[in-house]
């Protein structure tokens, strides 16, 4: 079973993802992630109790808006690592719309990339294959003190008390 | 000037400790070429023609003496006894060796300096008017505003990877000196009509393959909400900039395709889920940043006696007398001048200081102007506070290290980028053409005579060297392998920035010199008066020019 970082441990995964253009039925018994747009389509008849769905960098996040505590996952693509979209789309997940779920950076995401995401609400990462799950670790804490407020830090540097 | 507080100081630290595990890594060969890239690029450091070429940020300008002793030292231990001022008010160092960035990054790190975000697809280096707090036309110092700045883009998680790079000026005075409508965002400090504080928000302008004007979207914005605001500008832009053309990437082409109206309501819906969050700022943080930057301990002078012995002083000396009247500028405190040092005598690359430069600079402005120094965009340094009675003084120093050329504003005093002889983006050279101009044009008397006078030079389409915005633009352009220039007329950087118009077809780099002396000869025999070289351009129009340049043997 392929392994992923979540909650900032070495984990086996347990979800499998189904294509942007898949079409058909959703096979059964495993715990799928399925393309939004799939979802956006079909929401009325998918009978699967839990399902995950994940967002392409393309895509508008504003369609799964307010439902997105339906989902107890979501990933969001990252077609290759220097596309910064999907940097917006975790923050808009966790802080307009609120999602508490498992949030999940796919496709291209590297370890240098780690803090930011971690900054922008993700929690779990799908690194490629091959790379160093271990070593990446510790670049989810490269920097100790941040400016900024974001999904992880409700307050900017200048709102905080004890730093 | 800011001061770094512990917290600032550690993560300047811990950037530097990222990035020497990351070269590291590279340099083990574990992490590949192009994820290498954009890290190098967010520590400003670039694969060159000849080395790799570290960019140094210069926060709004701002450096004093300890600072350029450091940059003293690098220069000479980790470079070849130089470095260079870019326009953006940065600096260059040319020779570094890969392996010791992350040592010299350290170095910097010790006086509170770094290359973050100095290169690469994020928000830059956010620059300013090169006489903030000392400018008579000042609304409010934007020196403050530029650090909150400095401080919210830098590592902003959201925006490290934006469809293309994204720049931001502010400026605090009537007069623009910060070329704030050729910018990503450009930022104007106004008050109201209630006299409350806020900012003019343009956005979209910018040089480069498509030169454009900024546009308005928000005259007003109460500068309690200006980083949710720039939140909102810089989130609409990452999640649709086109990304997939790299020419097409910047925001200026999201708001023409858009048009400005729509763009605004874009970021005016996007802000309003923003507005009054966490990031609305303090007075507190204000008031915490502004004291960094309290006006230095000036004296009460007698200006009337400094003034006569000043004007007696210059009436001895034709050399200084040129000298104030080019590279000095009125004081906002009486008794006081702000002091150009030029660093474009003719046969050194425009912007180019040595080791030892660097360490007579930093005690030149421990002796006579409170330890500071300022990067201007053209190139040049700004001692800003001196006493008029240490002028001459001061002179003779500048003089004896090479700084007192007394070219300010004139012909001589070109802006030019590193062009072909650094740059690997480079169509054609650009030193040696500003060295020939230099050179061609050495009788002062009538570099004087023509009056104010821009003169930029790029090598390339990407407008390192503003040729756009120069009263006389030369680019450099590829024509078939070989290297040729193009020259435009009429642009302007300060106050309403307007864009250069090609005067016709290209010249060779040996053609150049002749080329301006034309131009030169058509505007001197056409001027009204001592108008200057942009107002006879704006009444007489291109065509004077063009068949002149263009006669019979071209
Ligand atoms: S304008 Fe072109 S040649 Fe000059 S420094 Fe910039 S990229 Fe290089």
């Amino acid at each position: 079973m392929p392994k992923i970082i979540n909650k900032g441990q070495i984990v086996e995964d347990k979800w499998t993802i189904l294509p942007k253009n898949f079409s058909g039925e959703p096979p059964a018994g495993t715990l799928l992630i399925l393309p939004m747009k799939f979802w956006l389509e079909h929401k009325d008849d998918i009978r699967l109790p839990v399902i995950g769905v994940w967002i392409d960098s393309d895509e508008e996040v504003e369609a799964i808006g307010e439902d997105a505590n339906l989902f107890p996952l979501i990933a969001v693509n990252f077609p290759s690592f220097t596309d910064g979209r999907g940097f917006s789309i975790g923050r808009l997940l966790r802080e307009r719309y609120e999602f508490t779920g498992q949030l999940r950076a796919i496709g291209n995401p590297n370890r240098d990339q780690l803090f930011y995401l971690k900054r922008c609400g993700f929690d779990a990462f799908d690194l490629k294959e091959g790379a160093n799950l271990e070593a990446a670790l510790a670049s989810l804490n490269d920097f100790s003190i941040t400016y900024q407020n974001a999904a992880d830090q409700s307050d900017p540097l200048f709102r905080r008390k004890e730093e | 000037m800011y001061r770094y507080t512990e917290n600032d100081q550690k993560i300047i630290e811990e950037r530097v400790a990222q990035f020497r595990g990351q070269t590291e890594r590279y340099l083990a060969g574990e992490l590949a070429n192009e994820e290498f890239l954009p890290l190098r690029l967010q520590n400003g450091l670039y694969i060159q023609r000849l080395a790799p070429m570290l960019r140094i940020a210069v926060p709004y300008g701002l450096l004093n003496s300890a600072q350029f002793r450091k940059l003293a030292h690098v220069a000479r231990h980790f470079d070849k006894g130089y470095c260079h001022f870019t326009t953006r008010q940065n600096i260059q160092f040319n020779w570094p060796q890969l392996e010791e960035v992350p040592d010299i990054l350290a170095e910097l790190a010790q006086v509170q300096m770094h290359a973050v975000q100095t290169s690469g697809n994020c928000i830059r280096n956010i620059t300013s008017d090169q006489y903030a707090g000392v400018a008579g036309d000042e609304i409010e110092d934007p020196r403050p505003w530029c650090e909150i700045l400095r401080q919210w883009s830098t590592f902003h998680p959201e925006f490290a990877y934006l469809p293309r790079k994204f720049k931001i000026a502010v400026s605090g005075s009537e007069s623009d000196r910060a070329a704030i409508l050729v910018h990503d965002i450009g930022l104007q400090l106004v008050r109201n009509e209630a006299d409350e504080l806020g900012f003019k928000v343009l956005v979209g302008g910018g040089l480069g393959r498509t030169p454009v004007i900024g546009s308005v979207i928000r005259e007003f914005l109460p500068w309690q909400h200006i980083l949710g605001y720039l939140d909102a500008i810089v989130r609409v832009y990452n999640r649709y900039g086109n990304r997939d053309n790299k020419y097409k990437a910047r925001i200026k082409i999201l708001v023409r395709a858009w048009t400005p109206e729509v763009f605004a309501e874009k970021v005016e819906k996007e802000w309003a889920h923003i507005m009054d969050g966490p990031c609305t700022l303090t007075q507190g943080e204000v008031d915490r940043v502004k004291q960094h930057f309290t006006l230095p301990a000036y004296e009460t002078l007698d200006a009337a006696s400094t003034d006569a012995a000043l004007a007696a002083q210059a009436a001895d000396n034709k050399a200084f007398a040129k000298w104030l009247e080019r590279n000095t500028l009125p004081h906002r405190v009486s008794g006081y001048s702000i002091v150009n040092l030029s660093l474009k005598p003719t046969g050194v690359a425009p912007g180019d200081v040595t080791d030892t430069q660097l360490e007579t600079i930093a005690d030149l402005a421990d002796r006579y102007s409170f330890g500071e120094i300022r990067a201007t965009h053209n190139q040049n340094l700004v001692l800003a506070d001196v006493r008029k009675s240490e002028l001459f003084e001061l002179w003779q120093q500048a003089k004896v290290a090479g700084f007192a050329t007394p070219n300010i504003g004139t012909l001589t005093d070109l802006i030019c980028c590193p062009g072909g002889d650094f740059c690997s983006l480079a169509n054609a050279k650009s030193i040696p053409v500003a060295e020939a101009i230099q050179r061609r044009f050495d009788d002062m008397d009538y570099v004087y005579d023509l009056g104010d006078l821009t003169l930029n030079i790029s090598g390339c389409m990407n407008a390192c060297g503003h040729h756009h915005v120069g009263n006389i633009g030369i680019l450099g352009v590829d024509k078939k392998g070989a290297e040729f220039y193009q020259v435009q007329l009429g642009g302007t950087a300060d106050n309403g920035a307007a864009l250069g118009n090609v005067l016709g077809p290209s010249f060779g780099q040996e053609e150049i010199p002749d080329i301006i002396g034309k131009i030169l000869d058509v505007y001197v025999a056409n001027r009204q008066g001592d108008e200057l070289f942009i107002d006879t351009y704006r009444r007489i129009g291109l065509n004077p020019f063009k068949e002149s340049v263009y006669a019979k043997d071209h």
